[in-house]
């Protein structure tokens, strides 16, 4: 049973990936392709994310100041001439390093204090884009980043990113990489560690987890992914402001983590794809769609804490039980539950 | 293999544990009796590191432990089991197992042995592995925080309290278990216990520890006859 239900669950992932790669062919037009995108990028940020403050149960409120990092160190290092291909890497990993030198003082406080600590230092960042007009260009920005560095292909020739298709493709391949490194992250022992920690942190302490050291390093590789993501925004967009890193995006994140699912694989993706495309859709109530989302929020965190997903899952659950034979087996079926402490 | 030397520890600016001094060796059952308050859980949690002692010297198998982090004491050898069942109640039993054998993580056959040994002494927690810890019973809870703690296969296991809020029945069942780890697999157990019939009847010998001092010690059927443990703690 156990291996039918993973087939099962492997032609609807491979029937997913079949869409998402076939989705240039069905946009509509220019503007929506690249709402998806940047609903693509926004992923990113919203999984590496949901590492620190779904799965560590950590509320950093910093992300988008790590996004933004990753957005000028790429703007900044291809405006001066280098590879976007060297700039990434070398941009995230300052994101990582710098998550890692605040990580160490932030770390040792606790819930809420962490929360706005770390809120804080994302309005930093975004002060400090906007003040070190040498380096960052002030309120204006950098302007004129170069697209990504065409890639070369021996035959065929090269492979550029000026067409919305090659940046979808470009950004799909890199969700799948966040998305990979997070699932086998997530169902190792490490991330077991992690959801230890949101679980009961003295306890993770009393079976000899080094809880400080595991949530560096948890809050260092969500960093480094959103950087690795503000770096990707910064080459397609093509211009950035101190507005990148602001703390509404970190927030705009955190709704998309809520209502999508938190400390699930899928919620952060499913979130960050469906409120952009709602966004638009209802357009016509201008200011006033805030209002839904708001009641929204609010509505999801009563009755559903674990988002969209968390009701996904609970029917999931009540079928299987109704119906015992239909058991999901393997020994890491039963998922970690509901985060109890995050936020 | 434990060996305390004058230890104080103060807690919030009070001594909760004065000048204690206890040494236990390889293979013993011992016993720490204390009503409410008296200092056992404290004593417990500076002994694991969960807590630093201000004075004093705490020795396991002959290392200092005193300005060791407690994950590090765990690798030595030395599990505590807190007060309190605690658990991790979002993750299923096999989860919690799991973690318990955390700081063996790469001795993948050693970790399929002591699984096998936890679920010889508690079948149920095998019959339930993918149920979340946190729907257990409070006897279930107490047998999966023990389970965890041999997770780790520790040469010495502390154990606080494994009796508190739990039926009688029950507490004669996980007493059973307890006598198992240190007759049967040769753990080094030390018990801490209100319900000192119970601890008295399993162990060697006995600790009664009251506001932080140790003040008396001796053979456990000696301390069960005792006048001042009868009228403590035995409702004689």
């Amino acid at each position: 049973m156990a291996v039918r239900l993973f087939f099962k669950e492997k032609w609807f992932y491979l029937l997913i990936l079949a869409f998402a790669l076939t989705v240039p062919f069905l946009v509509p037009g220019r503007y929506f392709f690249q709402i998806i995108i940047m609903s693509c990028l926004y992923a990113m940020a919203t999984l590496s994310m949901n590492l620190i403050l779904g799965y560590t149960g950590q509320a950093s409120l910093a992300h988008a100041g790590f996004f933004g990092i990753g957005a000028y160190g790429v703007g900044l290092m291809t405006k001066a001439g280098i590879s976007f291909w060297a700039a990434l890497p070398v941009s995230a990993l300052l994101a990582a390093f710098i998550g890692l030198l605040i990580g160490l003082p932030t770390l040792r406080t606790r819930g809420s204090y962490f929360a706005i600590a770390t809120l804080c230092f994302g309005v930093i960042v975004s002060i400090i884009a906007g003040s070190w007009v040498s380096l960052t260009g002030g309120y204006t920005g950098v302007v004129g980043i170069p697209k990504p560095t065409p890639i070369p292909f021996p035959v065929i020739g090269k492979l550029s990113f000026n067409s919305l298709t090659a940046q979808y493709y470009l950004v799909l391949a890199f969700l799948l990489l966040t998305l990979f490194v997070m699932h086998r992250l997530v169902f190792s022992l490490q991330g077991l560690s992690f959801m230890a920690i949101r679980n009961n942190e003295a306890l993770a302490d009393a079976v000899g987890i080094n809880t400080f050291a595991t949530k560096i390093l948890s809050f260092v590789i969500a960093n480094f992914f959103a950087g690795l993501s503000g770096g990707i925004y910064a080459s397609l967009i093509g211009s950035i402001s101190p507005s990148t890193a602001s703390y509404m995006l970190t927030f705009n994140w955190l709704v998309y983590l809520l209502l999508g699912g938190v400390a699930t694989l899928s919620g952060p993706i499913i979130g960050a794809f469906a409120i952009p495309v709602l966004m638009e859709n209802l357009q016509f109530l201008e200011e006033y769609r805030l209002l839904i989302f708001g009641v929204l929020l609010i509505v999801v965190i009563i009755f559903s804490p674990r988002g969209l997903m968390g009701v996904i899952e609970s029917v999931w659950n009540k079928s299987k039980a109704k119906n015992p034979v239909r058991k999901a087996g393997g020994e890491y079926a039963a998922e970690g539950g509901k985060p109890d402490q995050a936020i | 293999m434990l060996k305390l030397t004058n230890v104080t520890t103060v807690v919030g600016g009070f001594p909760a544990v004065r000048d204690v001094s206890l040494e236990i060796k390889k293979g013993e059952f011992v016993a720490l009796l204390g009503s409410n308050g008296a200092g056992k859980t404290t004593l417990f949690r500076t002994i694991a590191g969960v807590l630093k002692p201000s004075k004093g010297v705490i020795e396991f198998n002959g290392k200092q432990l005193n300005n060791l982090p407690a994950h590090k004491i765990v690798m030595l050898g030395l599990s505590l089991c807190p007060e309190g069942r605690q658990l991790f109640p979002h993750l299923s039993v096999y989860k919690n197992l799991m973690m318990g054998a955390y700081t063996r993580r790469n001795d993948h056959k050693g970790i399929q042995l002591s699984l096998e040994q936890v679920y010889e002494l508690f079948p149920i927690l095998k019959e339930r592995k993918n149920q979340l810890a946190g729907t257990f019973s409070g006897g279930q809870q107490q047998m999966l925080a023990i389970g965890r703690a041999l997770m780790s296969k520790p040469d010495m296991l502390l154990l606080d309290e494994p009796s508190i809020g739990l039926a009688p029945l029950v507490v004669q069942k996980i007493a059973d278990v307890i006598k198992n780890i240190s007759k049967e697999m040769g753990t080094t157990v030390f018990l801490s216990e209100q319900n000192a019939n119970m601890a008295l009847m399993i162990t060697d010998r006995g600790y009664v520890l009251e506001n932080g001092k140790i003040v008396l010690a001796g053979p456990s059927s000696e301390l069960i006859y005792n006048e001042t443990v009868k009228k403590a703690y035995l409702g004689a």
